[in-house]
């Protein structure tokens, strides 16, 4: 079989398409987007995803609960109890989970990234890898680590606490998660806690940072919180006003989310 | 793979069709040759990959690295030392291949270099300058590169010019200007577009290094500053310092690509340019006489292989798979790290990285605004500028501070030592230091050693079943001395310009790795020189071996130079294809004497 057909078998980065008409289908269902475009529909502020407009390649990423990687119930408490600690809601800006950062990691994992397409994953598997590169190697998809982390997370806690990581006080999930950063607390034998940390924590950025097309970053709260400007792509009026706040108002490449 | 076809015979084709392939296929069809151009990547363009509405997108371009050739499809295997077993490269790392036509063009940076002279002459000029025993210390394996900088000139001119590069010049024909680089070769012009402008962190660098008696002046790049039409006709517009650079496409045609600097000219009608994408050379099929070659095969997307005939070969694939395929189709003879003997994989290097990350208070960066080329630097302890006498080293690094990069999810890594990097901790220390991060980064030059080689690996396969290529390498005393050395000097700086913290790193002082991304400049493994026992090809590209194939691209430097390759890769091809398109093209054969 050729390459490009192993790819497009892998699905790189496409959504799958039965993915693609469980969405379409339910947005149709909540209304504006199953208008012609020349109704003449009344709007008041931004519509609210890119799918109001028929040729927008962008397809709006569905929030709350509609769940195609992240299936299991006790798995997603979990990882919301988790991103809630790794980004909590404080004087500087929202939390994770508010600005949408499990939405955008159902999408991620729903995807190319999910499946680790671009990743070499031929054997075999030689014990000195990670010593030779000097960073962890992983064979696993990011779809498998998380599956095998949550349960690794929610089998420690039940044997140390007797309780879900989701129903522990704050201080003690810190706790836990800086014990993982540190490589101190062991998730299992087969499991590289500290890596699974640090994959969660890469992916909580960036579903607080990546544009609000990908279902995280809602508002552009993130954005708001560094004063980054966002999607635009003209500052020549700003390049000699060096070392000034500027105070610009983030912009999406999509309009509103 | 069962089918097999061939192909119409053409005059040449150009295997990889980057920028190192492009200029070539455009030199070669303007002189009125049958060319055909073959890429293992998709086509790729402005539109509809990356217009204004979707370049500016971080997770997708930089993060997620779409414009990339995946791993999955290409990468090598690596070790430090010969009794080692070599692991496979699992994710990106330092290789980041294009992935499209365009090559890694389309989404490079855009700093744009020629080197310095020294670099061209480091073996004699080292000899000359400090004695033998600094040239040969028994680990480096140094050797000339068969031109000198003056002689690469009109080419590295020419090259500017199609690019558009955005600059000020510190040496006009000899004679020092104030405002450029005054350590610079002599250029024959000024660059065809003036420099960019000076934004913040440029500012406080320029001040500090004045102040220090040392040199600063902004990077040349091809980000170009004003509206431009190059000489093959093709139009430019100025950038608009959007940021979406280094890792994206350009929505502004503001960028040099080969899409957007050579493409237009050479695809329009023109009956004698042939492109075939998603194709992938797997070899080059050698004559019955063991000269030349008689063309290439490749597969195509259906997984058929097909012949490609040719009467002229040009490898532009990119450093490492020019390597590979030399070695794939036995093409001169492999290079042997214990004895030194044989010539293909023979000095690699790399690009010796340190540097210094900076914290300031209450500044306003706007680290948003930059363009991928765009910094100041200073090439007082680069190349040969200063002096080596007492010091234990030969080489340097251009320090330079980047205005550009001012990525949310990437710079979220970009906070002092000891801050948080979760909770509300870092949420207050990232709203602070977004605004107030800036680096040095010292660009060191790499000297290649007896024992740092590429070859083909016993364990590991691509995707079609060919074995990947397989590097050994580890840092020169030399090269580690030299990034201590600068990276000294980086910290200096750094105090100089104000910062309230500043951490130093310097990736030679660990073992390498391909891994951690210090730089994406692989270098050597099929090298030029004058000389056929050291080198595979001679000062115009040309395989010593067989004399219809040259081997263009970085894959020819015999050391890195303290600067990004690709200036130096432009005018390489240009001169290839000057030599191809002259003498070659009246009578084929050997264009040098070994
Ligand atoms: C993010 C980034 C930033 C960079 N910034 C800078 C910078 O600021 N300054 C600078 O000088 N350089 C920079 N570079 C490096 C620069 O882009 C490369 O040096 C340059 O583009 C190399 O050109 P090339 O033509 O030799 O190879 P490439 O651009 O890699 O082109 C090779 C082509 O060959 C094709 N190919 C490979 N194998 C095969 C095969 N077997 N069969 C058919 N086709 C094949 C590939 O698909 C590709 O299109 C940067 C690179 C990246 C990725
Ligand atoms: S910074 Fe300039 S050259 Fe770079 S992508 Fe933006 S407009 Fe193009």
């Amino acid at each position: 079989m050729s390459r490009n057909k192993l790819l497009l078998q892998k699905g790189r980065f496409n959504m799958k398409r039965r993915d693609v008409l469980t969405l379409i289908g339910a947005l149709v269902a909540a209304g504006p987007i199953g208008c012609k475009p020349a109704c003449g529909e009344e709007m008041s502020g931004y519509p609210t995803g890119t799918d109001s407009n028929k040729r927008s390649p962008l397809k709006s990423i569905e929030h709350g609960g509609f769940r195609k990687a992240l299936m299991d119930d006790e798995d997603v408490r979990t990882l919301k109890a988790v991103f809630d600690r790794l980004i909590p809601e404080d004087q500087f800006g929202p939390s994770a989970s508010k600005v949408g950062c499990l939405d955008f990691l159902d999408a991620q994992l729903t995807g190319g990234y999910g499946e680790a397409s671009t990743l070499y994953r031929e054997g075999p598997e030689q014990p000195h890898e990670e010593q030779m590169l000097q960073k962890a190697q992983f064979i696993a998809t990011p779809r498998e680590r998380y599956r095998a982390g949550l349960q690794a997370l929610r089998a420690y806690t039940l044997e140390t606490d007797s309780a879900s990581f989701a129903d522990l006080p704050p201080s003690r999930q810190d706790e836990i998660l800086a014990g993982m950063e540190q490589g101190t607390i062991k998730l299992g034998t087969a499991l590289d806690a500290r890596a699974f940390f640090e994959l969660m924590l890469t992916n909580v950025r960036e579903g607080y940072f990546a544009d609000p097309y990908y279902g995280g970053n809602k508002d552009m709260a993130g954005w708001k919180m560094i004063g980054f400007p966002g999607a635009r792509y003209d500052y020549r009026a700003y390049t000699d006003r060096t070392g000034q706040k500027l105070n610009l108002v983030p912009v999406s490449l999509v309009p509103k989310n | 793979m069962t089918t097999r076809r061939t192909n119409p015979k053409v005059d040449a084709v150009i295997v990889g069709f980057g920028w190192a392939g492009s200029l070539m296929a455009a030199e070669l069809s303007r002189a009125n040759m049958n060319v055909v151009a073959i890429d293992r990547g998709p086509w790729r363009d402005t539109f509809p990959d990356t217009p204004l509405t979707a370049d500016p997108d971080e997770l997708r371009w930089k993060t997620r690295r779409e414009l990339l050739a995946p791993p999955h499809d290409t990468t090598l295997t690596m070790r430090n030392t010969l009794d080692q077993t070599a692991v496979p490269q699992r994710d990106f790392g330092i290789s980041e291949l294009g992935g499209g036509v365009g090559g890694q063009g389309f989404q490079w940076a855009g700093m744009a270099w020629r080197f310095n002279p020294w670099d061209f002459r480091v073996r004699s000029e080292t000899i000359q300058r400090y004695g033998m025993a600094r040239a040969e210390d028994g680990e480096l394996q140094l050797q000339d590169w068969g031109i000198t900088y003056a002689e690469l000139e009109p080419d590295y001119d020419r090259w500017e010019q199609i690019a558009g590069v955005a600059g000020q010049a510190g040496n006009l024909r000899g004679k020092l200007t104030s405002r450029g680089n005054p350590f610079e070769g002599p250029r024959s012009r000024e660059y065809p577009t003036p420099k960019l402008k000076t934004l913040r962190m440029m500012e406080i660098f320029n001040k500090a290094t004045s102040e220090m008696g040392l040199h600063p002046f902004t990077i040349p790049c091809a980000n170009v500053s004003q509206a431009y039409v190059n000489p093959l006709g093709v139009t430019m517009a100025p950038c608009t310092y959007c940021g979406f650079c280094s890792s994206y496409g350009c929505g502004n045609y503001s960028k040099a690509s080969p899409q957007t600097c050579v493409f237009p000219a050479l695809l329009n009608n023109n009956p004698n340019f042939r492109l075939i994408t998603n194709a992938c050379v797997t070899r080059v099929n050698k004559a019955a006489d063991g000269k030349s070659v008689t063309g290439v095969t490749y597969i195509d997307q259906n997984g058929s292989e097909v012949l490609q005939p040719a009467d002229i070969i040009c490898l532009t694939a990119f450093q490492m798979e020019n390597v590979r395929l030399m070695l794939l189709s036995g093409i001169s003879k492999p290079y042997d790290p214990l004895t030194s003997e044989g010539v293909v994989g023979r000095n690699f290097s790399f690009q010796t990285v340190s540097g210094a990350d900076l914290w300031f208070e209450e500044d306003h960066i706007n680290p948003f605004i930059g363009a991928g080329g765009l910094g100041s630097q200073i090439d007082d302890y680069n190349s040969d500028n200063f002096d080596h006498s007492s010091l234990d080293f030969i080489g340097g690094a251009g320090i330079l501070t980047l205005s550009r990069d001012g990525t949310p999810i990437a710079n979220a890594n970009k906070l002092p030592p000891g801050t948080p990097r979760w909770g509300s901790g870092f949420k207050r220390a990232y709203s602070n230091y977004y605004q107030n991060y800036g680096v040095l980064f010292n660009q060191g030059t790499s000297m290649p050693i007896k024992r740092g080689y590429l070859d083909l690996d016993p364990t590991y396969k691509d995707p079609f079943g060919l074995p990947l290529l397989r590097l050994t390498y580890d840092y020169a005393r030399n090269d580690r001395a030299m990034a201590t050395f600068t990276m000294n000097r980086a910290i200096q700086i750094g105090k100089r310009m104000g910062a309230s913290q500043i951490s130093a790193f310097n990736f030679a002082e660990k073992p390498f790795t391909t891994a951690i991304g210090a730089s994406n400049h692989t270098i050597g493994g099929a090298v030029m020189g004058a000389d056929p026992t050291s080198s595979a090809v001679n000062s115009h590209l040309q395989s010593w071996d067989c004399h219809n194939v040259f081997v263009v691209g970085a894959s020819a430097f015999p050391n890195n130079g303290g600067y990004n390759p690709t200036g130096t890769v432009g005018a390489l091809a240009l001169r290839a294809a000057r030599a191809i398109c002259g003498n070659y093209a009246r009578k084929p054969g050997a264009l040098q004497k070994g």
